[in-house]
């Protein structure tokens, strides 16, 4: 029972990793652009809602809603004035400003805020459970995951059923065709990111309520981002998903064997699955 | 409707157009014909916004628009058939055409019906990927999501390559349709009696200059073996 008990916990957390990934691989599999302030963008966006939270004392979900305009516009903006201007052939340029971005975010951070460990107050939240039978999950690890579901089940609307989801993927296919039907590849990428960073808020909300964050926790973030986008797929939102499920499950496990092994154990799921599927499970981008 | 004047296009140091001058009238079918490397392509690459000009180099309805982006030159009406097809792989053979109509102007002639009535086999079809089609069926939804947009100028460049001369027939049998819905039509193609077939007027383009404009109907073929390879007849 308690192995099934791990096993159900892993999952669930692995909708946070899931939230952490979907909106870095919205952007590389549209741009094939690899941010690698992802994870200090999830973190500023924590301290955001924290901002928001504690100045006009709102509830952490509503907190969110009001950060998440501001941020599609910083997305939006970062975008089509920084990294529109990098973006080409060589991959080079965009990971070195993205970079650059991550060490000037930490920083500022730093600055703004303290090194100090800060947490988004979610009250009874924090603690409620509910009792399934068989196994007792957190309420909030459940909302977590649910909204990963929600959040993919969304996008995958979004990318399939609308023309701006037609836009993405044709610009994705090839932007200077994609120019030739009208389309301005550079509004779609700003678009995009500016969406990414809507999901970067649920993120933050969720890394915000579940944990401490302090300025230095983005890098980390963006690790296991990217080790559930890489298990899942290049490309694939469901992928990204059952990606960070896997890390998920072997964080729990690993540290249900030795709790010196959680993070450990992650990191080997994420090795043995690069060996034996160096492109994923769930591969959709081809390069 | 469009007109270039003294048109010139680069690749780096490589210069590629020297000077094209060209004019389209409405509803006008104007071929280009060339030998490879001529700059026919270029050409079309310069009047869509591809390569950036002058803006004075090109005029749409006596607007500059030689320093247009693609996407606004194509938002003006100009709609592109591209060499290769270059179809979305990601997309269905439907949402291929639904992206072309992304920019539509107008509730012009054509729709999602008249495309399929133009071409009956890609209603069949319109679930595939676009890209698992055949040459010439590739051909026909390159062709419908150009069209798509309702323009006024269609820009085909070699929409002849590659395909089966039966598959060839089934495509140019589209155009008297297409032209009867009021767009004008300029045709790349080296198949220089099937352009000439169709065509109003021809310019024929060597080494990125224009060496022949004449009526089709007044064309000869002494004067367009001299066009073409730079020689006397």
């Amino acid at each position: 029972m308690i192995w099934l008990d791990t096993v159900v916990q892993g999952v669930l957390l692995g909708g946070l990793y899931a939230l952490f990934a979907a909106g870095l691989s919205l952007v590389f599999g549209i741009m094939r652009l690899v941010n690698l302030a992802h994870g200090d963008l999830i973190v500023a966006s924590a301290f955001l809602i924290l901002i928001v939270v504690e100045t006009l004392g709102l509830n952490p979900f509503l907190a969110a809603l009001v950060a998440a305009p501001a941020l599609f516009a910083l997305g939006w903006a970062l975008q089509r004035f920084v990294l529109n201007r990098v973006l080409g052939k060589d991959i080079l340029p965009p990971l070195l400003v993205t970079f650059g971005l991550s060490v000037a975010l930490q920083n500022g951070m730093l600055e703004l805020f303290s090194a100090d460990s800060q947490r988004i107050a979610a009250g009874p939240l924090e603690s409620a459970s509910i009792d399934l039978g068989i196994v007792t999950v957190g309420t909030m690890p459940l909302l977590t995951f649910a909204s990963a579901v929600l959040v993919i089940f969304l996008l995958n609307r979004l990318f399939y059923s609308t023309a701006l989801g037609r836009a993405f993927r044709a610009t994705s296919d090839d932007a200077v065709t994609a120019s030739l039907m009208g389309i301005n590849p550079k509004s779609v990428f700003a678009i995009a990111t500016g969406l990414a960073m809507v999901i970067v808020t649920i993120a933050a909300l969720y890394l915000g309520m579940r944990a401490n964050f302090d300025p230095s926790v983005g890098p980390a973030r963006l690790i296991y981002a990217f080790e559930a986008v890489i298990i899942g797929g290049l490309g694939s939102l469901w992928g990204t998903l059952i990606g960070g499920a896997i890390i998920g499950v072997a964080q729990t496990v690993g540290a249900q064997l030795n709790p010196e092994w959680q993070i450990l154990a992650g990191h080997l799921a994420f090795l043995v699955v690069l060996i034996l599927r160096p492109r994923g499970l769930f591969p959709r981008a081809v390069d | 409707m469009l007109e270039t004047r003294g048109l010139t296009a680069s690749y780096g140091q490589f210069k590629a157009l020297f000077g094209i001058d060209m004019t389209v009238a409405a509803g006008e079918c104007v071929a280009i014909i060339g030998a490879n490397g001529a700059g026919k392509t270029t050409l079309l690459r310069s009047i869509t916004g591809v390569l950036r000009n002058g803006p004075e180099m090109i005029l749409h309805r006596g607007d500059p628009i030689g320093a247009l982006s693609a996407d606004r030159v194509m938002q003006r009406g100009i709609a592109m058939v591209p060499e290769g097809r270059r179809l979305f792989p990601s997309l269905s053979v439907e949402e291929n055409l639904l992206i072309g109509g992304q920019v539509r102007r107008g509730s012009g002639h054509w729709s999602l019906d008249e495309i399929y009535r133009l071409f009956p086999i890609l209603r069949e079809r319109r679930h595939s990927p676009g890209t698992a089609l055949s040459g010439g069926q590739q051909q026909m939804v390159a062709i419908g999501r150009a069209l798509m947009s309702n323009p006024e100028l269609l820009l085909c460049d070699e929409i002849s390559l590659g395909l089966a001369p039966v598959v060839i027939r089934d495509i140019y049998a589209a155009l008297p349709t297409i032209r009867a819905s009021g767009a004008a039509v300029v045709l790349v193609e080296q198949d220089i009696s099937r352009a000439l077939s169709v065509a109003d007027r021809v310019y024929c383009l060597m080494e990125g200059r224009v060496t022949l404009s004449a009526r089709a109907s007044e064309i000869t073929r002494e004067a367009i073996h001299a066009a073409y390879f730079g020689e006397a007849a």
